[in-house]
């Protein structure tokens, strides 16, 4: 076996020990980065760029393996420089200048400020500090509550899901969860989960505090291949807040297994800008791992 | 109130843990290293409780999971935390009850281990959340029976949990009561602890803390035995003190495929032969004969993968602090 296939799938320059720099003898062991124009962009890199602007300065965020690590990394170089990334395992606020694929991976804390515990990192979302939460779902309803446990029955499932991880603990901790859902379709946006393992709304207002979960926190936004949703503030449904370029209010209906609630003028999600775009190839995810 | 219909597989018993300390932990130094097959042999026993640390492809006692599989103590329950060794656990079929967390491969993509085991109702599952177990450890590892949180509450994961819903004394609001769990047996894979079994990790220590203070046995597999004299230079910097600690295994690359911070880095081509391998049975079972089983111990197992070679790619490979 060659020296090409070993230790590959680190980020940038994370390939070689002490490789803060860019090491650019690596470059050679991995494909060459697809070259787009930079007005054209990916699903991925739209997506991606969504959730970032969602993202504000001098907030904490709970960070997962993906686009939320490659948004929270891009909001940081953009605009949000404060933005304290926070990873279930422990590492917390870590330089993100290489990607990690596995949530304890070294580069979660690698020149990060503190490399604790999952008990610690929870605990903080526990009292309050974790303002953002970004969670992923193979089902979704309309009050925003999750799904990643199982497709069928509990006992013998069609298919069976990792299950919480830390899902249902951002669900119920954070103030404001964004779920994040690329392949807007009916089957994952469903009027009835097939098991709700992670809270929204529940069944609608009021609901989330007579269960005990902490007042004011809950679903914020819904990003998707089509448009970002928030929620309507007097029943708590889901609703349209802007689309993405080139899609139709029709489309996402169409697209959605239950009545989304629509506003007269649903607002527009401008294309990725040529600055997102240039740090996010540049900077975030130059050889490319998952854009 | 409620509680929740899934099974608890290990009830709450301060007093009895408090008993089972007095009578079989070591609360004075002793040399305790031994080999996997010793360890394993010794403390892990079927029908037992097993947990480990940390996740998914990172710092995961891998040579230790391997050796449960070789030796092969059936019907266990295991706390499902999503790490590799967890995975083979699964994949090996001696699994029986799996507190479920996350059992997956995040970027990687699903398990399919359990998705087969799950499908066929070959395992009876009860579902928490990586809050609730850090925090079930902690219960434990405080001697208590339980404690209140606010995770799970309203949820079909707390509907399938072994929870039980309370109100607060002191508010009268709703809460979470997680029970104690002690597993019988826990296992982790350190950086480097003294011949006792005084432990230090380097970077994140995931659920480690907890874990090691909440079972009843624990086997540590190590990077390296260090002199005791550097764990008392730097007394801050022990996670696990040697009185937690049954039995010391040393494990050079313990972690292998895996990833060790600071040590060496995840081997992707192992990784993915493994993920390949366990989407079919006849795959499982293949990849089992050869590297589980076929190797008779870790120093084998290494010389199979590639040997010392390529395991000092895999040095180079990771990043320095």
């Amino acid at each position: 076996m060659g020296k090409k296939a070993v230790g590959s799938g680190q980020g940038a320059g994370c390939g070689v020990r002490g490789a803060g720099r860019k090491a650019t003898g690596l470059r050679a062991l991995h494909p060459a980065p697809r070259t787009l124009p930079a007005r054209e962009y990916s699903g991925t890199e739209l997506l991606i760029c969504l959730v970032a602007r969602i993202m504000e300065n001098r907030k904490m965020a709970f960070i997962g393996t993906g686009v939320p690590m490659l948004a929270a990394a891009l909001a940081k170089k953009h605009h949000a420089p404060g933005l304290m990334a926070v990873f279930e395992f422990g590492g917390t606020d870590p330089a993100l200048d290489c990607l990690p694929l596995n949530v304890g991976a070294q580069q979660t804390f690698q020149r990060a400020i503190s490399a604790v515990s999952l008990a610690e990192v929870m605990e903080a979302a526990q009292r309050g500090f974790l303002e953002y939460g970004f969670v992923g779902a193979a089902q979704i309803d309309p009050f925003g509550n999750l799904n990643t446990t199982v497709i069928g029955e509990h006992s013998r499932p069609a298919v069976r899901l990792p299950g919480s991880g830390g899902g249902c603990d951002i669900g119920a901790l954070c103030w404001r969860t964004v779920a994040l859902v690329p392949d807007h379709n009916p089957r994952k946006f469903v009027e009835r989960l097939d098991f709700m393992t992670t809270a929204g709304y529940l069944d609608g207002p009021g609901a989330r505090e007579r269960a005990g979960l902490p007042p004011g926190s809950g679903p914020y936004r819904v990003v998707s291949n089509l448009a970002v949703m928030d929620y309507d503030g007097a029943t708590r449904r889901m609703r349209l807040h802007s689309l993405n370029p080139g899609v139709t209010v029709e489309q996402v209906r169409q697209n959605t297994g239950f009545e989304l609630v629509v506003p007269e003028n649903a607002g527009r999600n401008e294309p990725p800008t040529r600055d997102e775009l240039r740090i996010l190839r540049r900077e975030v995810d130059p050889r490319r791992l998952y854009i | 109130m409620g509680s929740g219909e899934g099974a608890l597989f290990v009830r709450p018993d301060a007093d009895g843990f408090r008993e089972f300390v007095r009578a079989n932990k070591p609360h004075s130094p002793v040399d305790k290293r031994m080999s996997e097959r010793e360890a394993v042999r010794r403390f892990v026993r079927p029908g037992d409780y097993v947990a480990t640390d940390l996740y998914g492809m990172v710092r995961a006692p891998m040579s230790l999971a391997r050796e449960v599989v070789r030796q092969g103590p059936g019907d266990l329950s295991i706390a499902g935390q999503g790490g590799m060794d967890i995975d083979l656990l699964v994949a090996s079929g001696l699994v029986r009850r799996i507190d479920n967390v996350y059992i997956g491969h995040e970027v990687f993509g699903l398990s399919g281990a359990f998705r087969r085991l799950a499908a066929a109702g070959k395992v009876e599952v009860t579902e928490w959340t990586n809050a609730a177990l850090a925090w079930r450890f902690k219960a434990a590892a405080m001697g208590i029976p339980y404690i209140p949180s606010r995770t799970m509450l309203g949820t079909d994961t707390f509907r399938r949990s072994a929870a039980v819903l309370g109100r607060c004394p002191f508010s009268g609001k709703m809460l979470c009561l997680l029970p104690a769990l002690a597993p019988d047996v826990g296992i982790i894979h350190v950086h480097r602890c003294d011949r006792f079994g005084n432990a230090q990790i380097d970077g994140t220590y995931g659920l480690g803390f907890e874990l090691s203070r909440a079972s009843r046995r624990l086997i540590l597999s190590t990077e390296r035995v260090v002199p005791g004299s550097a764990i008392r230079k730097v007394p801050e910097r022990t996670v696990i003190p040697h009185y937690l600690v049954d039995a010391v295994v040393v494990a050079r690359y313990g972690s292998h495929p895996g990833e060790m911070c600071y040590e060496y880095a995840m081997d992707r081509p192992r990784v993915d032969e493994y993920l390949e391998a366990t989407r079919t049975e006849e795959g499982t079972r293949a990849y089992l004969e050869k590297y589980v089983r076929g190797p008779r111990s870790h120093e084998e197992y290494l010389e199979l993968v590639g040997g010392r070679r390529h395991l000092r790619r895999l040095e180079r490979a990771c990043r320095g602090r």
